[in-house]
């Protein structure tokens, strides 16, 4: 039975575990130099070979994505990390970068080192102000010991290291709007070709990786490809970190090797809370369609979630137990969505927008029977006609939500009003009024 | 196009082979099919973000090239066809036809329901697609999002964000095609919109304050507000929903009470294609025509918004004839008779036509002086020239046909702009070199804001010094070249040395454009003529005013036969057939020659056309020598000539009469008649003139105008060049400085008149000089400076900019700022410079 397999997150709970102290007392920084004592075609197989999937959602194969930079032609090639961490649930990136900031450095520098590029960037979420801090304070410790500028750990590799905290758009999380942030436009994503390994940041060749993608790293350069095969499954391979929130005794970040089901992780963090049972559950993320207790033994790799109707996305599973009326959660949803579409995209724009207001009103108790045809329909007019995949993803919870759960929108239609109790699904007091 | 150029792919059934690179929506277009879309505009980059055009698309793949399907419908505007591709469009694929009907409801929820009160109505591609592609009914009963209305991006242009679509077509416009990117998107989801900066829009009061000041180096407009190029009403024709009006236009008309014809523009020399619309008689509006070869789909806002002239108040109807100080206005036959009877009394004559003519009414001008007026002393040229001017133009331009194209010119490896100014004085010439991305070089005293946006590159010159600046650049010729500098211009002599060389050799096989301020730059033709041999380079002559290359080929200039011939060196058969009998005639004079002439008493009599003594170089004198002259004026409108003429003849604006235009390429514009009209062109007013006066002349008809030009065909040999040496270089005193100046290309034009918003969103008139010779006489930044002459003064606020030491810049026909009547003065003049006592400070 799989357990837990703590690597990214094993040293959270050191004393001072940001600083980089305590980060070289636990060994941080020797992947580094056994990268340097590598060629970086070395290290760019070590990882293609290690099989590692991009763990920001989609599951690309990070050193496939590597390779598919043209050859080096004088001109600068650049790495962004993707931390633009804002998809509801998931909360990995943020609590990684709190905790460890070095071993994304440490990442950030054996990439640099594997693909050529001597000016890396991290696009934070820009809410993370804290964060955001503790990086700057990493990065100024790192350039300060060495590690970052020219003649990185003494050898002539340089590199520089931008922190960019972004103004708080989910967009920015979609790698070309990413970029087009970075470079100081308004994020809205690129049309593709030309795709960023060709020309990305500035027009010039560009690695776009997750924070939790390029902090694996390291674990994969010191103990090779191999040791990281052994873990997980055949098509993912190695660990990653679920987070679990919600209606969980133990909410948190488990890391375990892919593949591990959500009974066992449900097991690890003290199952649902006492006197309810689970009522469904996002296995991704919010872009991510619903599974309910039916699921709860579909191994979470990439592969397995998605034959079961689903993604793995980001692992960021939250957990509604039976108080949770679905109609109101799908709705808080889809605020978001309608939030945060950026607006360039016809589907995205204006179908979270009709949605929006169909489940508000629903939710309201004025809904029609009408309103359903529209719920069933309109996400089909946005799936596969938006312009990026962040509005693919925005009804997915709609959409899973009606496969499950029809009868609670016909409740909500045919009584005029929610038949749950709000307050018996607060995880804190609940305020009398 | 070779074969191995061209991509054969199939669409809804039909192979069709085309260019590789196109798209998939043009392709479809080649095969007759059309795919509806909003964002995808032909002359703009694809974006890809209404969604409209989604068809279903396979292609070849692996190694046995086995179709491929997509697994999501693509968008058509944005892919490019592949060898063997196959697409199914909405017409042949149902998955193409749901997912574009998908689009178009979620377009049209948040769309108002107000097609009956949009000036769009009717012409509108949403209503089209709503039609082809939308539900009959909308299933949206949800509160559609709404925004005040209207939000005013200029003076001229409103924008209603509840219709906009947010497919980008303005923006990208802005941003692409003239480089003016004064809209953004902006906000996200449904609230995104189309905007300029606007605090209360964008909730950023706390800013608001610190953006309403000046930014250094942004211009504003004459209203206070941002500069939004002259290009902008494009984005008004381009918008494929009723989100962008004319507040000219706005609530108007109908499109389907309009008729429409294409026409060509009378405005600047290139002649563009536009589309006059009109109802029961008045023009409503004008829209940019298509030519691929001029103008693609774009006009300039003066070619757009500026009609109104030709129904000004002041119009003239009938005939008006001086009892006393009055001009009373009479009949035709009787205002005939009484022009006649000025003209046929006339001891010696001389005609001023101006320089706005069609050819056919340059050729009347040209017989009725010489075969009605026996004079020779003629000269279209209604603002500052030079005999050195007049000879090169028959050198170099009359009867040579059509020499470099504006298609051409965008081609070239470099181009040489020599006194003109591409974005004012050139309009569409300015907006084919951006986008072609030509290698452009200036001899100008300052990097104008179209130079910069063109990437152009200065040569610093002082005004009137062009000539040793080609000179210069001609010696230059040779060397290796060194990369040259950024549009703000060298600093050192050794980058200017540099720079000069790289243009030198940039410039073989390039062109030299050559504008209409040279004619006060002594000795610049004669240089252009001889850097373009020394350099391998074209050359090209782009006046201002659309007729001046007509009246060229008319030969409306001293000694100046049709064709550009010289008077004398026609033969007897060819001056019959011109003129109706041989000729005898005293040598002519040109326009500085006529006015001192008519002061002196030695001609008596005037015959004038369509021209503004305010744009004359010195009007007083040209006021006071009309005054004490006969004067028959021939005049579309009542101002300017009529105070001082004996008699007036209206006679037709373009609108109301056909004619051909040449452009400065050479190219005839022949267009038609837009309204029906009795208004008479010049030359039928001329031809019954000359009736009346006893002349059997076939002027006023456009078949036979042309039968005599076509039968005189091309002349034989060209006039020799003009060979004037360069001057010295003026000796500046102290609070003195050289002039620089042209005119912007909205500015208090005549043929701007009764626009005022047009007029409002122009640039705001500033005086330009470099910080030291601001310090020299105390003025800073902001500032109001007097610049003066024996004659007058203009005081404008003060921009400092990187011009050379001693150089001022005016426009030259701004508000506040007619240079030519305050200063009498021209490009390359010595002006004097004070800072202004201080009058902003007085005011509270």
């Amino acid at each position: 039975m799989s357990t837990l397999a703590p690597l990214l997150t094993s040293r959270w709970g050191d004393p001072q575990s940001w600083t980089l102290a305590a980060y070289r007392e636990a060994g941080g920084y020797q992947a580094l130099a056994k990268a340097f004592e590598m060629e970086p075609a070395a290290v760019l197989n070590a990882v293609k070979d290690s099989g590692l999937r991009g763990r920001g959602g989609a599951g690309f194969p990070t050193g496939v994505k590597w390779s598919f930079l043209p050859p080096p032609d004088g001109g600068p090639r650049y790495l962004v990390v993707n931390a633009d961490e804002s998809e509801p649930g998931t909360c990995k990136d943020i609590p990684l970068m709190m905790a460890d900031p070095h071993s994304l450095i440490e990442g950030v520098i054996i990439t640099s080192y594997a693909i050529g590029c001597h000016h890396a960037f991290i696009y934070l979420r820009g809410e993370v102000v804290h964060v955001y801090r503790r990086l700057l304070h990493a990065v100024s410790e790192a350039r300060a010991a060495g590690l970052l500028g020219d003649g990185v750990m003494g050898t002539d590799f340089k590199l520089e290291l931008t922190v960019h905290a972004g103004a708080g758009a989910y967009i920015c999380g979609e790698e070309t709007a990413l970029l087009d942030s970075l470079e100081g436009r308004r994020g809205q994503p690129r049309l593709k070709p030309p795709f960023p390994a060709v020309a990305g940041l500035y027009a010039r060749p560009t690695v776009v990786n997750n924070v939790e993608s390029i902090a694996s790293v390291p674990w994969i350069v010191a103990n090779g490809a191999d040791w990281w095969k052994s873990m997980g499954t055949e098509k993912s391979t190695g660990v990653a970190i679920y987070s679990l929130s919600g209606h969980v005794k133990r909410p948190g970040q488990y890391e375990a090797p892919l593949g591990i089901t959500m009974r066992r992780l449900l097991e690890l963090a003290g199952g649902i809370r006492d006197g309810h049972e689970l009522k469904f559950w996002m296995p991704g993320g919010s872009s991510t369609p619903m599974f309910t207790a039916e699921q709860l033994d579909v191994p979470l790799d990439y592969d397995s979630v998605a034959a079961a109707g689903s993604m793995l996305g980001t692992r960021a599973l939250q957990c509604f137990d039976d108080t949770v009326c679905v109609v109101r959660a799908v709705s808080r949803w889809m605020d978001f969505y309608a939030h945060e579409s950026c607006g360039k995209c016809t589907p995205c724009r204006e179908g979270t927008f009709w949605l929006r207001a169909v489940l508000r009103r629903i939710e309201a108790g004025q809904g029609k029977m009408d309103d359903l045809q529209i719920l069933e329909d309109i996400p089909g007019s946005i799936v596969g006609r938006a312009f990026c995949p962040l509005g693919d993803g925005a009804p997915s919870s709609l959409t899973s939500s009606l496969k499950f759960f029809r009868d609670e929108y016909v409740q909500h239609i045919d009584q005029g009003r929610c038949p749950y109790d709000h307050t018996a699904s607060y995880l804190f007091e609940a305020v009398a009024a | 196009m070779s074969a191995e150029d061209l991509v054969t792919c199939s669409i809804d059934g039909i192979e069709i082979a085309v260019p590789k690179n196109t798209l998939i929506i043009r392709a479809a277009e080649e095969a007759g099919v059309m795919i509806p879309r909003f964002c995808d505009h032909p002359l703009l980059a694809p974006v890809a973000a209404c969604r409209q055009c989604l068809v279903d698309v396979a292609s070849p793949a692996g190694p046995e090239g086995k179709l491929r399907a997509f697994p999501k419908p693509q968008p058509a505007c944005a892919m490019t066809v592949t060898p063997g591709m196959v697409v199914n469009t909405q017409l042949t694929s149902a998955a193409a036809k749901t997912a574009q009907e998908q689009v178009a409801e979620l377009i049209l929820i948040n769309h108002p329901l107000d097609c009956p009160i949009c000036d769009k109505g009717g012409e509108c591609p949403l209503q089209n697609q709503a039609m082809s592609t939308g539900r009959s009914v909308s299933r949206f009963t949800e509160k559609k999002n709404t925004f005040p209305k209207p939000l005013a991006l200029t003076a001229q242009i409103l924008l209603d964000r509840e219709r906009c679509v947010l497919c980008q077509r303005c923006t990208r416009f802005a941003a692409q095609i003239p480089g003016d990117p004064f809209i953004a998107l902006q906000r996200r989801g449904v609230n995104q919109q189309i905007g300029r900066f606007d605090a209360s829009v964008l909730g950023v009061a706390a800013v608001a304050d610190e953006a309403a000041d000046e930014a250094e180096g942004d211009v504003l407009a004459v209203d206070g507000t941002p500069f939004a190029g002259y290009f902008a009403g494009n984005i008004i024709q381009i918008c494929p929903v009723g989100a962008l009006t004319s507040a000219e236009y706005r609530f108007r008309a109908r499109p389907f009470d309009l008729v429409s014809t294409a026409t060509v523009a009378e405005h600047d020399s290139t002649c563009s294609a536009i589309r006059v619309d009109y109802r029961r008689g008045q023009v409503l509006r004008r829209l940019a025509g298509d030519d691929p070869e001029l103008n693609q789909e774009w006009i300039t806002d003066k070619d757009r918004f500026g009609f109104h002239w030709q129904t000004a108040p002041d119009r003239l109807r009938r005939p008006l004839v001086r009892r006393g100080d009055d001009l009373v206005e009479v009949s035709w036959p009787e205002g005939l008779a009484a022009a006649a009877e000025v003209l046929g009394s006339a001891k010696r004559a001389a005609v001023l036509p101006g320089g706005r003519l069609t050819l056919e009414d340059a050729h009347a001008y040209a017989v009725f002086a010489r075969a009605v007026l026996k004079t020779d002393s003629i000269d279209f040229r209604a603002r500052p020239s030079s005999p050195e001017e007049a000879q090169f133009l028959a050198h170099f331009a009359a009867g040579a046909g059509t020499g470099v194209s504006l298609n051409e010119l965008a081609a070239a490896p470099a181009v040489l702009l020599v006194g003109f100014e591409a974005e004012d004085e050139g309009g569409i010439v300015y907006l084919r070199l951006r986008e072609a991305g030509t290698t452009v070089y200036a001899l100008a005293p300052f990097a104008s804001r179209g130079l910069a946006r063109l990437g152009g590159t200065l040569l610093p010159t002082l005004p009137g010094a062009e000539a040793s600046a080609l000179a210069k650049l001609s010696d230059a010729a040779g060397p290796v070249p060194e990369p040259g500098a950024s549009a703000k211009g060298p600093t050192s002599a050794d980058a200017v040395q540099t720079l000069t060389a790289s243009a030198a050799a940039a410039l073989a096989g390039g062109v030299i454009v050559l504008g209409e301020r040279l004619a006060t730059s002594p000795g610049a033709y004669s240089a252009a003529v001889a850097a373009a041999e020394r350099l391998g380079a074209k050359l090209v002559w782009i006046p201002r005013r659309a007729g001046e290359r007509a009246a060229l080929e008319a030969g409306l200039l001293p000694g100046l036969a049709p064709g550009g011939r010289a008077l004398g060196d026609l033969t007897e058969a060819e001056t019959t057939m011109i003129f109706g009998g041989p000729l005898d005639l005293e040598p002519g004079l040109d326009l500085p020659g006529i006015v001192a002439a008519v002061r002196a008493g030695e001609i008596d009599t005037v015959l004038v056309g369509g021209l503004e003594l305010v744009d004359l170089p010195v009007p007083p004198a040209a006021a006071t020598a009309l005054k004490g002259a006969k004067v028959v004026a021939l005049q579309v409108r009542g101002e300017g000539i009529s105070p001082w003429a004996d008699v007036v003849l209206p006679v037709a604006p373009p609108q109301e009469k056909a004619g051909t235009f040449i452009n400065w390429e050479g190219r005839l514009r022949p267009f038609p008649q837009v309204l029906t009209s009795t208004a008479l062109s010049d030359g039928k007013v001329l031809q019954a003139l000359a009736a009346k006066l006893g002349f059997t002349l076939g002027i006023g008809e456009l078949a036979t105008v042309h039968q005599v030009l076509d039968r005189l065909g091309p002349a034989g040999r060209r006039q020799p060049a003009p060979a004037v040496a360069p001057p010295e270089a003026p000796a500046l005193g102290a609070g003195e400085a050289l002039l620089s100046t042209w005119h912007q290309l909205v500015d208090d034009a005549a043929g701007l008149d009764g626009e005022p918003r047009l007029a409002a969103s122009a640039p705001a008139p500033k005086a330009r000089l470099n910080a030291a010779t601001a310090q020299g006489v105390g003025a800073r930044a902001g500032d109001d400076l007097q610049v003066s002459t024996a004659a007058g003064a203009v005081t404008l606020p003060v921009v400092i900019d990187d011009l050379p030491n001693g150089v001022v810049h005016l426009p030259t026909k701004s508000p506040g700022s007619w240079v030519r009547v305050a200063l009498n003065a021209a490009n390359g003049d010595v002006v004097r410079i004070a800072a202004s006592s201080g009058a902003k400070e007085a005011q509270p």
